[in-house]
């Protein structure tokens, strides 16, 4: 029991650092469109683990709270907005995109490793609650990683060739 | 029958009863300018529409090498001799003063006259320093769905081999990329699978978003004549305004905007839960079932009448009506295409007719649209952000075809990545990294979102920016070399309409001035940069339309768009012919997949599809996994609520859209005075519900707000849905003192000055309809009527009457007259 709250816990706090990374990639890259909505969609789908995974912990007489304000308001947001758009003619805050989205392509690495070592110890253990809530959020972490392994994929030739 | 007709006031002209399974009856739509009579015309031309996606075939009337007039052609299969409003008035413009005759090149800040020599000059220099110093990265093209076959397939193959730059897409990009990506998600590969002649078998007909009285306003015309003849259609339509297709249908539906796939989701949920369906062709043609089956099972018509607001009974008509037909016709356009969640929702049509089984036979069919006339061909030809012939681009053996074909080296084409879509070149620009952009045919600095980026983008200095145009469009002001182009009418080449049905269009008139075809111009560039292919041979080898149309001959040849077994000779006098055209269908082909899909298997697929939410790529592993045997992929998906909510400061949903009379950004029909007259300025729709509340009325000029910028126009007082604005996007500013854009004395006037950037993440189409708006009252109409047609989606409230009718008056009569089958049918009126 102890090593599923160890497990819960860990990514429980993965997938809330990975809401911070793709708010923050969401805002710091207001002037890449696509990469400021759809970072802003996946999202919702690592507050919905969070939820899930603090519901599932109470099971186990452990409290993980629930996801952090969406509001994307605060002054480092809004810092970031501003040096977004003031940085939107520059090309180099290219090279600093395809960082941002390795790092979060890193975050959700991290996540789906750790979705895989709770769906084993859910078999291991019958826990068939765990194994339903593992099957059913993977597959978000997952396309999280095609998400941004795919742009990263198309962005890097010009950003790297234009320098 | 009325011989003549006001086809402004009566934009659809009289009615032939057209039984089911019925041949659609010829009705020949003729107008020619005052004071000439059809014995008068020297020579009859050869054309088809270049004004719309419909592709009506047409003959162009000359007299002492000027155009005066046009008339139907009675035996193409589109339109059986008529003619929409645009086609018929359209072509006047060709004629206008203001037509760009001379090359013109910026010097001191100004564009001036030049001559081809130092404006080509000028383009072929920055682009070999630009290849020098930056590589072929730093140039993009963008191109249209306006042209002609034969000049995207030489500038597919200019800019993919010669350049070898991956930044090559179309304002298509705005109008059919979602069509596109929703077929190759769904079958694997681009293509069209159904058939206008489906209208004349449909015993339901489902329009998505598609305003079919005004897109492709002949088509409508045939089902007002199914409508009055025997064993008539019931219509289903899908759409916030109250369209003429609205007014007609069995059920209208006027959902929530950026809702369409949780109410498609609930079709399809009651379409399963009534076992309307067809586990035959499931079995046999699909895979995917159970996963959408189980991602629809909660989309209840109550689930659904919270999210896009109608009334869940509503909801089970529409499915009753789907679920019941015998043989069920969809359309779908713009209001899915241009909307929140394009490619998600435009798929789920698709799954309706997998589901039930209702594709490949007479009236069973889809049609994913297109909004321009030469899209297809931009699609097919590789000038829209995929390769040539439906080629994919992951797929090592379908690039090492195409590098055969050119030969040239496969690692000559770029195939890195996906070619690079119209919006994502922008950014490239913006930021620095694209250093020209060779714009074709279009006008974005009008028909973009958020024009103030738009033009500030374009007014970069550091950018090169060629325009290659027949008027000084607002982009063109911006150029720093503007190219002289020759269009419709002037030039010869082949175009294909959203049914794919391929049509010749001669040259009548001479181009004015030094104005070219885009053909030549592509070709001269070619020449001046002595591309040359992998032994040393030049690489584009052909020289004029006919010989680019056998060169595009060889790039189609076991392709899906098969073009082998056409020729120039066999469309010069005849009607169009549907491809693929090859051995096995000679006589072309009239639907797609009546015997199973064909496309779809891995080493045949031209995508392997992508995350509906995401965009994300599949690769080829786990679609060969998920399709081995090439199905048809039922895609399901859930609703995401749009990415800009109303809130107290923009209470408003805005949409954008189109009017019967103009089309694209007005440089053809706002010169044509009939057209230009019936819809001459910009106006505002809102309903009558907050027209009262608003305390506005018909007339008032009012201002459109959201967080990138204001227009402003004249209300008209609608059965729109309550809460919602829709802006016709229509208008510029180069029939404004303005010139290229607002300023102090001109209020902004084009709707893309509040609209969005944000696109569906797997068509890459901008969404045109989904934001969040304010609206301000700037001054009282007094008596002033808005600008707004009366004929149209347009129509006032009944509540709101206006000071005047559209008409058109003398110079928009149009003759009609009965077809050579005419008489047997008898029953006109």
């Amino acid at each position: 029991m102890n090593g599923i709250k160890i497990a819960l816990r860990i990514l429980h706090h993965g997938e809330r650092n990975l809401i911070g990374e793709l708010m923050s990639l969401s805002e710091r890259h207001r002037t890449e469109h696509e990469i400021h909505h759809v970072a802003t969609d996946v999202a919702a789908w690592s507050r919905e683990h969070v939820q899930r995974l603090a519901d599932a912990a109470a099971h186990y007489d452990l409290d993980l709270g629930g996801p952090p304000d969406d509001s994307s308001d605060g002054l480092l947001a809004t810092l970031r907005k501003k040096a977004s758009d003031v940085m939107g003619h520059r090309p180099e805050p290219g090279l600093l995109l395809l960082r941002d989205l390795r790092e979060v392509h890193l975050a959700a690495t991290h996540n789906s490793l750790h979705w895989e070592m709770l769906a084993q110890t859910a078999q291991a253990s019958k826990d068939t609650r765990l194994l339903t809530l593992a099957s059913s959020c993977h597959p978000q972490t997952l396309r999280q990683m095609r998400w941004t392994n795919t742009m990263i994929k198309n962005l890097s030739p010009q950003v790297f060739t234009s320098l | 029958m009325e011989s003549s007709v006001d086809r402004i006031g009566d934009p659809w002209g009289s009615r032939v009863p057209h039984g089911r399974h019925e041949p659609w009856p010829a009705r020949v739509d003729t107008y020619l300018t005052d004071g000439v009579r059809p014995d008068m015309v020297q020579e009859w031309v050869q054309a088809a529409s270049i004004l719309h996606s419909d592709g009506d075939a047409m003959d162009i009337a000359v007299i002492d090498g000027r155009m005066v007039g046009v008339r139907g052609r009675e035996i193409d299969r589109v339109n059986r001799g008529r003619l929409g409003p645009k086609d018929l008035f359209g072509w006047q413009a060709n004629a206008s003063s203001d037509r760009l005759t001379r090359p013109l090149v910026r010097e001191d800040g100004r564009l001036v006259e030049t001559d081809w020599e130092t404006a080509m000059h000028r383009v072929v220099s920055r682009s070999r320093e630009l290849l020098s110093e930056r590589g072929p990265g730093s140039i993009g093209f963008y191109t249209t769905g306006q042209l002609f076959l034969e000049e995207y397939y030489t500038l597919a193959v200019l800019a993919r081999a010669g350049l070898g730059t991956n930044h090559l897409d179309g304002n298509t990009r705005l109008c059919t990329s979602t069509a596109a990506e929703a077929l190759k998600e769904t079958f694997g590969c681009d293509g069209q699978p159904g058939s206008y002649d489906d209208i004349d078998h449909a015993d339901v007909i489902a329009l998505f978003g598609h305003n079919l009285a005004e897109t492709q306003p002949v088509q409508w015309m045939r089902i007002l004549d199914r409508l009055e003849g025997t064993d008539p259609p019931r219509l289903l339509c899908v759409d916030p305004r109250p369209t003429q297709v609205a007014r007609a249908a069995t059920v209208h539906l006027a959902p929530r905007v950026g809702t369409n796939v949780a109410l498609l989701n609930a079709l399809l949920h009651e379409t399963i839960r009534h076992g309307r369906i067809d586990r035959a062709y499931i079995q046999a043609h699909t895979v995917g079932f159970e996963e959408l089956a189980a991602r629809v099972e909660d989309c209840t018509p109550e689930w659904a009448a919270d999210i896009c607001d109608v009334p869940a009974a509503r909801i089970a008509e529409a499915a009753d009506l789907l679920g019941t037909a015998d043989r069920l016709l969809s359309t779908v356009l713009q209001g899915v295409y241009q909307s929140h969640q394009a490619t998600a929702a435009a798929v789920q049509v698709n799954n309706l007719h997998l589901i039930r089984g209702m594709l490949g036979k007479p009236g069973a069919g889809v049609l994913q649209m297109n909004g321009q006339p030469t899209a297809q061909n931009t699609r097919e030809c590789g000038a829209n952000g995929d390769l040539p012939g439906f080629r994919n681009w992951q797929n090592d053996a379908h690039v090492a075809d195409l590098a055969r074909v050119w030969n040239v080296e496969a690692a000559t084409i770029p195939h890195y990545a996906p070619p690079t879509h119209a919006m994502q070149m922008f950014r490239y620009a913006e930021q620095g990294s694209i250093r020209m952009l060779w714009i074709s045919g279009t006008n974005p600095a009008v028909s973009l979102p958020e024009l103030a980026r738009i033009r500030s983008v374009l007014s970069q200095k550091r950018l090169f920016t060629v325009v290659q145009d027949l008027f000084l469009t607002e982009t063109a002001q911006l150029a720093d070399v503007v190219l002289p182009a020759a269009t419709w009418g002037e030039k010869t080449g082949t175009f294909t309409n959203a049914d794919r049905t391929v049509h010749l269009t001669d040259k009548a008139v001479e181009p004015p001035g030094e104005a070219r075809p885009d053909l030549d111009i592509f070709l001269d560039y070619a020449a001046r940069m002595d591309f040359r292919d992998k032994d040393g041979g030049p690489l584009i080898t052909w020289h004029d339309p006919e010989s680019a149309f056998e060169a595009w001959k060889r790039c189609s040849a076991g392709r899906p768009c098969d073009y082998t077994g056409l020729t120039y000779a066999m469309l010069r006098g005849a009607g169009g012919i549907q491809w693929p055209v090859n051995e096995q269908a000679p006589e072309g082909t009239e639907r797609l997949y009546t015997d199973g899909i064909s496309w779809a298997h891995p080493d045949a697929c031209q995508d392997y599809g992508k995350d509906l939410v995401t965009g994300a790529a599949d690769s080829a592993v786990e679609y060969r996994s998920l399709n081995p045997d090439g199905k048809a992929m039922l895609k399901a998906a859930g609703f995401l609520p749009p990415h800009e909510a109303t809130s107290r400061e923009y209470p408003f949903q805005l949409t954008t859209g189109r009017t019967l009379y103009h089309f694209h950004t007005r440089t053809k029909t706002g010169r044509a005075p009939q057209l230009n007259a019936a819809a001459p300025d910009v106006w505002v729709e809102i309903s009558a519900s907050d027209a009262a509340r608003l305390d506005l009325a018909e007339g008032d000029l009012v201002k459109v707000s959201t967080p990138r910028g204001a227009l402003q126009g004249r209300l008209r007082v609608t059965d729109l849905r309550p809460g919602v604005i829709f802006v016709p996007f229509h208008y510029g500013y180069w029939d404004t003192p303005a010139g290229f854009g607002p300023d102090a004395a001109t209020p902004g006037r084009a709707a893309n000055e509040t609209t969005i950037t944000d696109w569906d993440p797997a068509s890459k189409q901008p969404l045109f309809k989904t934001a969040a708006a304010a609206l301000t009252l700037v001054e009282r109409g007094d008596g002033k009527p808005s600008p707004a047609p009366t004929t149209t989606a347009s129509a006032p409230a009944a509540t709101h009457d206006v000071p005047a009718a559209t008409t058109g008056g003398r110079t928009a009569h149009v003759s009609q007259t009965p077809g050579t089958a005419w008489g047997r049918e008898g029953n006109h009126r």
